[in-house]
């Protein structure tokens, strides 16, 4: 860097006030931090929904509990759509850094089904209970178990739309630096559902069975 | 310091005109100590307030541009003796205040019953609290005094030097239970029980008011507040029983219908159960109480078959207890399924709300 | 027409919304219209619209973005303030044995209207656009992380405001105070469409405060000028990157409560029902968990504004910076743990009370070690008493006042006693007004001249400020006293005579107030009546000490045409120290991004899903949510968004400014 001096007071070392010779600031070189923060606060808008979900997980009002409702088989297997789509995303990730373009895309291809595999088994699940009679209207529990549940799903859903537009960008542009910034991003977007996903698992299902 | 404080007191009233500022000449002692709570943050804070402001007039007027003789020392930023004081000082002062803060929150809880009637003067072994309970409806105040079996409406009557027990709840939204004489305030919420204990050491009319906005009656929703002598106490409750009068849980839900302004009213005979119906939300007979509902929960629930049991939980979700067309509409579905014998369905809970979303009181009028 | 089809195309909105029977609505409905149609007329006679457009609306610059936030924010103060007035005209004539001139439901919705307007569009753009304007100049930026996304939010706010104002002509607003505490404000208690304007009016504003508070952060953390350490970022950049962390720690909070009310409302949930369960304290919680930050949101930028404005008019370096900088960051630490201090009185356990209203008390240690850093920058400095230092030196009085009753209303005993009072309003107003209004005018004075290149009028500035100093004391010491005699708040009708007196004083005080900000807006027009002999070309008209004076007023579109290298706190001030010799030669081409008007529509899709959603019109939520999500991604296929400068346009405007400076000389 080459640096451009002025006038100082004569025998000081003239200190140095502007950059004559710039370095390029990358355009979206703040994207990762700025990402990192609105998925942590994100985070806040879950960690608001779970704190319902203590506070009104036990108001049955004198309706069905969590183990007249919850059915871990399918929870399990929907879980486990939703570990190996962070998976295939990871393997995606690394077919990125190594510039394959096709082989991206097939990783991509087998994540979104996997995620639309967990959205749909989700799906399935809201259907059966809502059939049954317990709605989220029918108490409180059920308030905030379908909010927690359907934002987190919502947000799964949100991914996967913007998973296909990448997969549309990426095939027509290639991977170009924009389009891995933005694959990194939704990367982070997609683990951090998996974290969230964990958390509505352990505390939502298991412990809710346990009440 | 309690000259200080009747100097102070003094010097305030006078500002305020006369003995209208209630809050800091009130009637009573709970009041009076949380008078002297607030009073004693205002000499703690005033230790670094008058310095400030004084300070603030001082060097802005000394070192005014125009003052050529101040000093200036344009490069002078950073002093650690200042820093250590103007860190400290205010930290001495909020630990000073802290430890008024613990004690006096502890002391004064109204959910505490309290040890004295006047400073100086425990409550007596045998005197008998007096015990009322409070329901805010929309929008006035009911009173209910189980240990005579009586209930006032928009006014209230106590004995002096006698400790009062206020049990008090909401039968809609939210309000706030408020006597400056006598103490401060506390809120009234449906489905909950809040307490304020407190005692009246003069007589005379005091005003009770609804401090927590709750609709378009609460300007009006205010009550006389009588503290009597012993003597004239039992003879207005003798009063109130000669009145005539019953509230019985019809009566009570004639009277939660919302009305403003209404003028006070007494009960000379009271439903017993009624208050603990009112906290519990089930005064109306086809309602689950929510204590009841509580106990359920705790056990778990009633499971799958407790689905479709939605009519008696239905308290005011579709619209405001006892108001008009909207109520007539749950009625008819109540009744219908009254008369075939079955519970409200998921399919009517469905119809509800989503005859719900769609209500604006302009449609209402039309399917009235 | 067929009801049902009516109600597939309108939802609820019927001909009965519109409030037609309430004269007061029709005139100021014929006002605004009249108002309205002028300023567009005068838009197309001077056809200014191409410019606006493409200059302004569709702008991604920061100094224009900011500038665009402080006009919505006067726009909307007139609005708040002509509720502000109503009320105390109400309280004024309703207090004498009168029932006032408004009926309930014109009277509560207007302190709901009040409070809301106030805080989200009044008091938020005020700070935002000031942040917008001065940030990236203080860090030697040229624009901040995401322009496109600060455009966004910047018209997301605006959706918000417009929503809001709607709710004024078609249907109501909400009837239940600023934070819409339910059960009140479930659909049981108001069905009407007033509270889904509340909802949807923040939502939308939410998410563009949310967004802008993400891009400032990235904004101080990654595009400081080389040498700009963080203990040499200014402070007022310092409580911007702090109230931005509040920002994005607070808002989603707010999001997340109203949708779990709009759940409630829409769906019939269950989350803060009397009926099955709900828990109705459990949104009170959850509300002020958002809202006592967002109180020191409010604050910590006109902390910073006073900061700035008292080390340039004393003419010395900020006394203690390290512990004004640390106190900012106890503040905003300490901010999420007082929020139950705004409902002692709903029953919690005394050592639950205790412990927040300790720690209330404890954020008023570094707010008067931030108080006595100020004082101590005037000790031995050389102040001038332009309008900027005198907004200071009367928030310093007033604010002190406001921080002792702030600390009574701390003490949870005697919270009992005021809580809920005018006590209670007069103290908000006085750490509001005296804080952050004083701090947005102090702003405003000081910074204009860098905005547009001139100076605004002093007289009209000093003429605005006394009104405005002497009407807030006025309209709230009569609120100070009214609560010591139990006088609560959101009263329509007071049927107590004696009180008469304190209302009148009070409403006088409103009045003066309103001289005040019409002083404000004479002031502005004046000035630039007057800008040639206003004018400031050396761009640094109070002799100021941070970078943003090193530019010219206005400054280019770039900011600066060299990076600026940081040595010290006060960075312009040292340069001038060392006989800083502008460069004239050597520039490089600048890369900027593009402006666009990709946020804009997207802000006015948002307007249209909000309306709909608030009357219930499902056609038209689907169709314009579905329509922003494909703008959305149509947009994310633009991937040409910036554009380079070329060296000599650089040259061209840096000689111009080197002219306009050797004029002056």
């Amino acid at each position: 860097m080459t640096v451009l001096t002025d006038t100082a007071a004569p025998g000081t070392p003239a200190p140095v006030f502007y950059v004559a010779d710039e370095h390029e600031h990358p355009e979206g070189s703040s994207t990762y931090l700025g990402f990192w923060i609105y998925v942590m606060s994100d985070c806040l808008i879950f960690a608001c929904l779970f704190a319902a979900f203590g506070v009104l997980g036990g108001n049955y009002a004198a309706g069905p509990a969590p183990k007249d409702v919850f059915e871990l088989p399918i929870v399990a297997v929907n879980t486990a759509m939703l570990l190996l789509s962070s998976i295939t995303y990871g393997f995606a990730m690394l077919a990125m850094d190594r510039n394959k373009v096709g082989s991206t895309l097939g990783w991509l291809v087998v994540t979104a089904l996997f995620g639309a595999a967990f959205v749909g088994i989700e799906l399935h699940e809201f259907a059966g209970l809502i059939h049954e009679g317990a709605t989220p209207q029918r108490s409180a529990f059920l308030s905030s178990f379908f909010t927690l549940v359907g934002t987190h799903g919502l947000h799964v859903t949100s991914g996967l739309v913007w998973m296909v537009v990448l997969m549309v960008q990426v095939a027509t542009k290639g991977l170009i630096q924009a389009n891995k910034r933005r694959l990194l991003c939704l990367s982070m977007f997609w683990h951090f559902l998996d974290v969230v996903w964990i958390g509505v698992f352990t505390f939502v299902y298991l412990l809710g069975m346990l009440r | 310091m309690r000259r200080l404080r009747s100097i102070a007191l003094l010097s305030c009233l006078t500002l305020l005109g006369g003995c209208k500022a209630i809050v800091l000449n009130p009637a009573g002692d709970v009041a009076i100590q949380q008078r002297d709570a607030l009073l004693d943050s205002v000499w703690l804070m005033l230790l670094v307030i008058v310095p400030v402001m004084t300070l603030t007039v001082l060097f802005a007027w000394h070192y005014r541009k125009s003052n050529e003789a101040a000093r200036y020392e344009p490069d002078w930023d950073h002093s650690t003796q200042l820093e250590l004081i103007i860190w400290g000082a205010p930290l001495l002062i909020i630990i000073a205040l802290g430890a008024v803060t613990w004690m006096s929150t502890h002391l004064l809880d109204p959910f505490r019953p309290i040890d004295r009637i006047a400073e100086g003067k425990p409550v007596p072994e045998s005197a008998k609290t007096i015990e009322i309970d409070v329901v805010a409806l929309d929008w006035k105040w009911l009173f209910i005094y189980p240990q005579y079996g009586i209930a006032t409406l928009n006014q209230a009557a106590v004995p002096i030097n006698k400790e009062v027990a206020f049990r008090i709840t909401s039968s809609s939204v939210m309000n706030a239970f408020y006597i400056p004489a006598m103490a401060g305030m506390i809120y009234a919420m449906p489905g909950m029980e809040t307490q304020l204990h407190a005692v009246m050491n003069e007589t005379g009319v005091f005003r009770g008011l609804s401090a927590n906005y709750s609709g378009s009656g609460f300007a009006g929703m205010h009550f006389a507040f009588t503290s009597l002598s012993a003597a004239d106490f039992d003879k207005w409750v003798a009063q109130v029983k000669a009145g005539g009068g019953a509230l019985d849980r019809n009566a009570y839900l004639a009277l939660e219908q919302p009305s403003e302004n209404v003028p006070p009213k007494t009960f000379g005979t009271v439903d017993p159960t009624l208050f603990r119906l009112a906290v519990n939300q089930c005064v109306d007979s086809g309602k689950m109480c929510l204590d009841e509902m509580m106990a359920i929960d705790a056990k778990g629930g009633l499971g799958l078959a407790g689905i479709n049991n939605v009519m008696p939980l239905v308290y005011d979700k579709y619209a405001r207890r006892g108001a008009g067309p909207t109520r007539a509409y749950v009625a008819a579905l109540c009744q219908r399924n009254a008369a075939t014998g079955t519970a409200a369905t998921t399919a009517d809970l469905a119809r509800q709300i989503s005859a719900s979303v769609h209500l604006s009181p302009l449609q209402a009028t039309d399917a009235e | 027409m067929n009801p049902t089809l009516q109600k597939e195309i309108f939802g609820r909105l019927t001909l009965d919304a519109i409030p037609y029977h309430e004269p007061i609505l029709i005139v100021t409905f014929l006002g605004v219209a009249v108002g309205g149609l002028a300023v567009l007329g005068a838009i197309t006679y001077l056809r200014a619209w191409g410019y606006l457009w493409k200059d302004w609306f569709t702008s991604v610059d920061h100094k224009k973005i900011g500038v665009m936030y402080i006009v919505l924010a006067v726009v909307m103060l007139l609005r708040g303030f002509a509720d502000a007035l109503m009320m105390r005209m109400q309280q004024a004539l309703a207090s004498d044995g009168g029932q006032g001139y408004l009926p309930a439901h014109h009277y509560d919705q207007i302190f709901t209207a009040h409070g809301v307007i106030m805080i989200f569009f009044v008091a938020m753009p005020f700070v935002t656009g000031l942040i917008n304007l001065v940030m990236p100049l203080q860090i030697g930026a040229r624009d901040v992380s995401f322009p496109f996304l600060n455009s966004f939010s910047f018209w997301m706010t605006v959706a918000g405001a417009v929503l809001t104002m709607i709710s004024l002509f078609v249907g109501e607003y909400a009837r239940t105070g600023w934070l819409a505490y339910p059960p009140l404000s479930e659909a049981a208690y108001s069905a009407d469409a007033g509270v889904d304007y509340y909802i949807w009016g923040l939502q939308i504003a939410g998410i563009g405060t949310l967004l802008s508070g993400i891009n400032m952060i990235c904004t101080i953390v990654k595009l400081r000028a080389p040498g700009m350490t963080l203990m040499r970022m200014p402070v007022f950049t310092w409580t911007a990157l702090c109230t931005n962390i509040l920002i994005v720690a607070a808002f989603p909070v707010l999001t997340a409560v109203l949708a779990l009310l709009s759940l409630d409302r829409y769906l019939g949930f269950n989350f803060f029902s009397n009926d099955f369960g709900g828990n109705p304290m459990m949104y009170v919680n959850l509300i002020w968990i958002w809202g006592h930050p967002e109180v020191y949101i409010l604050i910590l930028p006109a902390f910073g504004v006073f900061s700035e404005v008292t080390a340039t008019f004393a003419g010395k370096s900020l006394f203690g910076y390290t512990s004004m900088v640390y106190a900012t960051l106890v503040i905003t630490i300490l901010s999420y743990l007082v929020w139950l201090h705004h409902f002692f009185t709903m029953g919690s356990g005394s050592s639950v009370n205790s412990f927040f209203g300790i720690t209330t008390m404890i954020i008023s240690i570094p707010t008067g070690a931030k108080m006595f850093n100020w004082l101590f920058t005037m000790y031995r400095g050389r102040i001038r008493f332009e309008v900027p230092m005198m907004w200071t030196i009367a928030f310093m009085l007033t604010f002190v006042l406001g921080g002792m009753t702030g600390v009574m209303l701390a003490v949870p005993p005697a919270d009992f006693v005021l809580h809920n009072s005018l006590f209670l309003i007069a103290h908000f107003h006085n750490v509001i007004i005296g804080g952050v209004l004083f701090g947005m005018f102090a702003g405003v004075n000081y910074w204009f001249p860098k905005a547009f290149g001139f100076k605004l009028d002093p007289f009209w500035g000093k003429m605005s400020f006394w009104f405005w100093v002497s009407g807030f004391y006025f309209a709230f010491m009569p609120l100070y006293v009214l609560g010591f005699m139990g006088v609560t708040r959101r009263l329509r009708v007071i049927d107590d005579p004696s009180l008469h007196i304190w209302f009148l004083i009070a409403a006088f005080g409103a009045v003066l107030i309103f001289i005040g900000i019409a002083s404000f807006l004479v002031q502005i027009a004046v000035s630039f009546k007057n800008r040639e002999a206003l004018a400031d070309t050396t761009g640094d008209p109070w002799n100021g000490r941070t970078l943003e004076w090193s530019t010219s007023s206005p400054p280019p579109a770039y900011n600066f045409a060299f990076t600026p290298v940081v040595h010290e706190i006060d960075a312009w001030w040292d340069m001038k120290q060392h006989g800083y010799v502008r460069p004239l030669t050597g520039f490089k081409p600048i890369h900027m991004p593009k402006n666009t008007a990709a946020g804009l529509i997207l802000a006015a899709f948002a307007t249209i899903f909000g309306f709909a959603m608030i009357w219930h019109i499902w056609w038209l939520a689907i169709g314009s949510f579905a329509a922003a999500i494909a703008t959305g991604i149509a947009h994310t296929f633009n991937y040409h968004r910036d554009f380079y400068i070329p060296a000599d346009d650089v040259a061209r405007t840096e000689s111009e400014r080197t002219q306009a400076l050797s004029a002056k000389a």
